[in-house]
């Protein structure tokens, strides 16, 4: 079967994308949940296990606690409250945890750190997936059970201020809300007084049983300016003064009730230094949780230190405290503190209806549940706990019932402790046969790129695939028949549940075929690559020691980088290889210009006696690079000599410097963003814009950034274009404005702080005009065929509409990123990649690197904690999610997609310049992209089994569990514009 | 080219790696608490300094191109101011070039020029002792097929490896090891020091193991 090398390098990707899904579906865990999920109380509470004797107490025990106020504070790291800052900044917070009625605790809280699914985690005391971050920009109502439904079934009437996340995971079960939306980061004050100028009126209020506040403030400070901010001091004393009014109203209506009151301080998840959140560091990991009771009365010199718990373990306990059942999906334990002041049987009742709860939890998603050590810990702590009630009912002697009842506790407590493990581990298990599954299919795919690589090379663009002959061969049978079985034995004995035993027959059938065609396809090609080296061997090979030193540093840099995924540490710091590749190949440039200057004239006449056969075998010793294959270089300078002799005067000395203006761009967008892990904390020039003292000297920098683009942009656009670049740019630093981020000369201080929806739409019409103009021209050279500067000009239309795009979506402060890679692109255009003739594989090796050292000027990094979500509100409303989905994520990786998009200016205009070398670059073009596409594959496996091997710690996994993602959707990118760009080359060749 | 030039070569390398061991060991007798890590800009100092010495020394004992027609005073003296002038030019290019690469540009700042002021010795001062503060000279030996001598196909290689080494020696400082030596700069100083010495083992080795292909345009 004969086919296009476009085509095949889609097909390839499509099935590579399968591969790795698949991987990803194993290597997600799938997260421990209760079948019965939906219909509420339509079981019974269990009763209270006897032996023989008939227990009167079948019902759910009474509620300890009247009312119940959550104070929940976004980002509330534990030493924000247990460490010097809280002793600083919290001074009644701190003296309820050191002398009053309180348990402190620190809650560990499992990644992903990202508010939505840690508000999950603390209301249903489940273990979210990961999957759950995605829908964390658009959460959908929540159908699992949870302490809210379990309230408001109960007849609870709940009243919740805060964060507008909570109203969407819970519409309906509020008596009253006031939501905040929480995308407008810059802004901290206003979020938490919107929750605030609600307490007084509502403290004084009868009406309601559980009040929620949820406060974001915190966690928007330290998104701006990171934990060590002034900042957050302020912050913290002003919720330390929340913390005690409603405390002492609390106290105060207290005297009136039968019942204590609980009062419940936590966070949803720590900062990291950086500021942020969503990985697993401990700054990310730990929260601090404090129960305040007056149940919790403590004796002078009792010294209480925080423990450590899971913060799944809060809902049991507030259902408990509510007098409610435990929501069904909760994997977490009583927090024994809190009942430890009841009477020695309820102590034994609540512990017995969370274990039975765990128990029955477990029975529903592990097969084997009667081998694991808690289950059976459940059973002999029932028996016990059977035989007490009945001592109890025949009413014993108190201190025999009393020793008994302890032991009977410590069994309970060793029985949830075991059984909320191993219900944790459960989550974190991998389906190891859809990972294999997965693995297996990339790996075939990248091996079939590789051995049809020569093919596609060969000059036409085509290539045969050994497709049709292995489908009809016995060995793909047998391969079937033995996948078949292996799939039948795999998904009949295992216990755990596997992604692929749960397809469809046909869906796992055709997973099947699929692998097995693509090893017959890969045998067959190497069979033919074997019959054709025998054949080839008689001649000489031409020897590979055509490189230039260029050459060597892009193949060792390429395999040096994916190499350095190995280590995770290289997977969190990838962003300093990426600098230190580029500033490596711009060094490596500047080598080749000053030779190409000084030595190129000069060398002349001392070439030819010495050359010939000798170097040969220079060139194979180790050190070849130095003394190098001359023979080839000799043969290019006698075609074209020397390049650079043309070049006089200024563009000559512009040529020569410009390795160091590219550098020194470099070095300058570096200092902007501090990204990362070890160095992340470290003071950066981004930090110092951002802050509110700078906005003059930010509005300057847009202000130069913006006329730069301009001005790099303009030249190559038609006049109608021009003149939008223009407006449009004008109409982003209005909307820098009326959002608040940089101020016109005239306005010296901004009071009033919009949305700035009129002017971000204002620029959208410009882009689309843009935008449209350019696929308008394209169109139009598609027709007439040879006109080569209306395709130019539409192409670069095109890229120039996405240049607006980026500039109205990225932050103010990195504006200069996209006008130093502008310059960077212009600079190499014309004093680099056109005098020195670069061939189209190097131009396109060195725009990837560009384009992934850009990623990371951005401030990117693996981690999704930088993902900036505000790229995804910029002119909209409200959330839409597709618009918002496709504005972030070409925001997130604007440095590659504007790289991409030049790469394809700049082969089109090479293209239709008449130089001899560019005709045949379709091609090598091509070899390029497929072997970045498959070093993309290998490197997100590498990255996946190397951070496996690492004694599977899940915390660390999550940094680069995200790792594929990023490559993954680049990947995508450089497939889809293989596809696109190719079917062009050939046709530009043609002209 | 004969077999005694490339011993001679072997016995000189063999006198600077020599140096660079003793510069390890024997100021731990005058210094108190002296060690290659802790007291790391000292040694980078003695070693430079010790490194400098052995080759002006070696390069006025051995004469490897002992061919400069006037040997006035004052021409000996404007040569040895010029020498002076591009050591500092090229410890502040290096400097630079490290900064560049994303060494801190405030903090540290006596850290990277150290390391530069090593890395020039370990690269221009040979170059200078070889073949004088003449630019041209230096841009036919880097590049390919400029060599006229087995000593400057020495130097070539030792001088390579001192970069490829300082190169390579960045590569751990981001692991999370949490060694000493993973401190800027001290991976890239030993990396530099390692890839010299390596260059000046492999050199003679290379040269005499290739002595029948290498044919030289003076020889």
């Amino acid at each position: 079967m004969r086919l296009g090398s476009g085509t095949f390098a889609a097909c390839c990707v499509v099935i590579e994308v399968l591969g790795v899904a698949l991987f990803l579906r194993g290597f997600f865990p799938v997260p421990v949940c209760s079948f019965s999920g939906t219909e509420h109380q339509t079981e019974s509470p269990a009763p209270e296990p006897s032996a023989g004797a008939i227990s009167n107490w079948t019902k759910l025990p009474p509620p300890l606690f009247s009312k119940v106020v959550i104070m929940l504070i976004d980002a509330l790291r534990d030493d924000f409250v247990f460490g010097s800052e809280g002793v600083k900044f919290m001074p009644y917070t701190t003296y309820l945890v050191e002398k009053g009625s309180s348990h402190s605790f620190v809650a560990e809280a499992k990644p992903p750190t990202v508010t939505m699914p840690r508000i999950k985690a603390l209301m249903t005391g489940s273990l979210p997936g990961f999957i759950d971050v995605v829908r964390n920009l658009n959460s959908p109502t929540l159908l699992e059970d949870s302490v809210i439904t379990q309230a408001k079934a109960a007849g609870k009437r709940i009243i919740f201020y805060g964060d507008e996340t909570w109203v969407k995971l819970f519409p309906k079960h509020f008596l009253e809300y006031d939501g905040t939306t929480s995308f407008f980061v810059s802004d901290y004050t206003e979020v938490d007084d919107n929750v605030t100028r609600h307490l007084d009126k509502v403290l004084k209020r009868r009406d309601w049983d559980v009040l929620i506040l949820h406060y974001l403030g915190l966690d928007h400070i330290g998104h701006i300016s990171g934990p060590n901010s002034p900042l957050i001091g302020r912050k913290l004393s002003e919720m330390d003064s929340v913390l005690m009014k409603i405390h002492t109203s609390l106290l105060a209506e207290e005297r009136e009730t039968l019942l204590p009151n609980l009062l419940v301080l936590c966070g949803d998840h720590g900062m990291s230094e950086a500021g942020g959140h969503g990985a697993s560091s401990v700054e990310e990991v730990n929260t601090a949780l404090i129960l305040i009771s007056s149940a919790f009365e403590r004796k002078p010199g009792d010294v209480r230190h925080p423990k450590y718990i899971q913060q799944t373990d809060l809902a049991a306990t507030l259902s408990i405290g509510l007098g409610l059942p435990i929501p069904r999906g909760s994997v977490g334990s009583l927090i024994f503190p809190v009942v430890e002041g009841k009477p020695m049987r309820e102590q034994l009742r609540f512990l017995h209806l969370n274990t039975v709860q765990l128990s029955k939890l477990l029975q529903e998603n592990v097969p084997s549940y009667r081998k694991e050590p808690g289950f059976e810990q459940f059973k002999v702590s029932e028996r016990l706990h059977g035989n007490w009630i009945r001592l109890y009912l025949e009413e014993n002697n108190s201190e025999v019932l009393f020793n008994l009842g302890s032991k009977v506790r410590r069994q309970y407590l060793d029985a949830l402790r075991t059984l909320s493990l191993s219900l944790s581990r459960q989550a974190a298990q991998y389906d190891v046969y859809s990972m294999a599954a997965g693995t297996v299919l990339v790996l075939e795919v990248v091996a079939l790129l590789l051995l049809c690589v020569p093919q596609a090379l060969s000059g036409k663009a085509e290539l045969d695939v050994p497709l049709l002959s292995p489908v009809s061969s016995l060995l793909f049978y047998l391969l079937l028949l033995a996948l078949a079985a292996l799939h039948v034995v795999v998904c009949t004995s295992s216990d755990s549940s596997c992604y692929l035993c749960s397809l469809p027959w046909l869906a796992a059938g055709g997973v099947m075929v699929l692998i097995s065609t693509l090893l017959c396809a890969v045998v067959s090609a190497l069979t033919g690559m074997f019959a054709a080296g025998s054949r080839l061997s008689k001649n000489p090979l031409p020897s590979n020691s055509r490189w230039s030193e260029l050459d060597l540093l892009i193949l060792s840099g390429t395999v040096g980088h994916v190499l350095s995924l190995g280590a995770s540490s290289f997977i969190e710091e990838e962003h300093q290889t990426w600098y230190f590749l580029v500033n490596t190949l711009c060094l490596a440039l500047c080598h080749e210009i000053y030779r190409n200057c000084f030595v190129g004239d000069d060398c002349a006449p001392q070439r030819c006696p010495h050359a010939g056969e000798e170097f040969d075998g220079v060139a194979a010793a180790p050190q070849g690079k130095s003394t190098g294959p001359d023979v080839w270089e000799l043969d290019r300078a006698s075609k074209h000599p020397s390049p650079l002799e043309a070049l006089r005067g200024p563009e000559r000395w512009m040529v020569l410097a410009s390795p160091w203006v590219i550098l020194s761009c470099c070095r300058l967008l570096r200092s902007l963003n501090q990204t990362g892990v070890q160095w992340a904390h470290r003071p950066d020039l981004g930090h110092w814009l951002t802050s509110s003292d700078h906005k003059a000297e930010l509005s300057v920098l847009a202000t130069v950034s913006l006329i730069m683009i301009f001005v790099l942009v303009q030249k190559r656009c038609s006049l109608a274009s021009k003149v939008a670049m223009a407006f449009g740019l004008l109409g982003i630093y209005c909307y820098r404005v009326a959002v608040g981020n940089l101020l016109f000369p005239w306005q010296q201080n901004n009071k009033d702080i919009s949305k700035g929806i009129t002017e971000a739409r204002f620029v959208y019409v410009f882009v689309l005009g843009i935008l449209f103009t350019g696929t308008k021209d394209l169109l139009k050279s598609q027709i007439t065929a040879d006109d080569f500067t209306v395709k130019t000009v539409g192409l670069w239309e095109i890229y120039s509409g996405l240049v607006l795009l980026a500039a109205l979506l990225l932050r103010p402060h990195n504006l200069p990123v996209l006008a130093l890679s502008l310059v960077i692109q212009t600079v190499m255009t014309h004093f680099v990649w056109r005098p020195l003739r670069h061939d189209a594989a190097e131009v396109t090796v060195m725009h990837y690197w560009f384009g992934q050292a850009f990623f990371y000027f951005q401030g990117n990094s693996n981690s999704i904690a930088t993902v900036d979500i505000s790229a995804g509100f910029v002119g909209l409303d409200a959330y839409v999610e597709i618009p918002a989905v496709l504005l972030t994520a070409f925001a997130t990786y604007t440095g590659p997609v504007l790289w991409a998009g030049h790469l394809v200016n700049f082969l089109a205009s090479e293209a239709s310049r008449p130089a001899p070398e560019t005709q045949a670059s379709g091609t090598l073009y091509l070899r390029t992209k497929l072997t970045s596409t498959s070093m993309d594959g290998v490197k997100a496996s590498i990255g996946f089994w190397s951070k496996k091997a690492r004694g599977g710690s899940r915390c660390g996994g999550w940094a680069s569990a995200l790792r594929p993602l990023a490559p993954g959707g680049l990947h995508l990118l450089s497939a889809l514009q293989t596809a696109t760009a190719d079917p062009w080359l050939p046709q530009l060749q043609a002209c | 080219m004969k077999d005694t030039d490339i011993k001679r070569l072997l016995y000189v390398h063999l006198l600077c790696i020599f140096s660079i061991i003793l510069s390890i060991f024997i100021p731990s007798f005058f210094l108190e608490n002296f060690s290659v890590l802790e007291t790391h800009l000292t040694w980078l100092c003695i070693c430079s300094v010790s490194v400098t010495a052995v080759n002006l020394v070696l390069y006025l004992v051995v004469k490897p191109n002992a061919s400069s027609k006037r040997s006035s005073l004052s021409y000996k003296v404007t040569r040895f101011l010029k020498c002076c002038i591009y050591f500092l030019m090229s410890c502040f290019s290096f400097h630079v070039i490290f900064v560049l690469y994303g060494a801190p540009l405030i903090e540290l700042a006596l850290e990277t020029f150290l390391l530069a002021v090593t890395l020039s010795t370990f690269t221009t001062v040979p170059c200078l002792c070889l073949l004088g503060p003449n630019f041209k000279a230096w841009l036919r030996v880097f590049s390919r097929n400029g060599v006229t001598s087995i000593w400057e196909n020495s130097l070539q290689i030792t001088t390579v490896s001192s970069f490829v080494g300082t190169w390579l020696g960045a590569f751990p400082i981001p692991l999370d090891w949490g060694r000493p030596w993973q401190e800027w700069p001290i991976s890239c100083t030993l990396g530099a020091t390692f890839g010299y010495v390596a260059g000046l083992v492999t050199s003679p080795l290379w040269i005499y193991w290739n002595r029948k292909k290498l044919t030289y345009k003076n020889n």
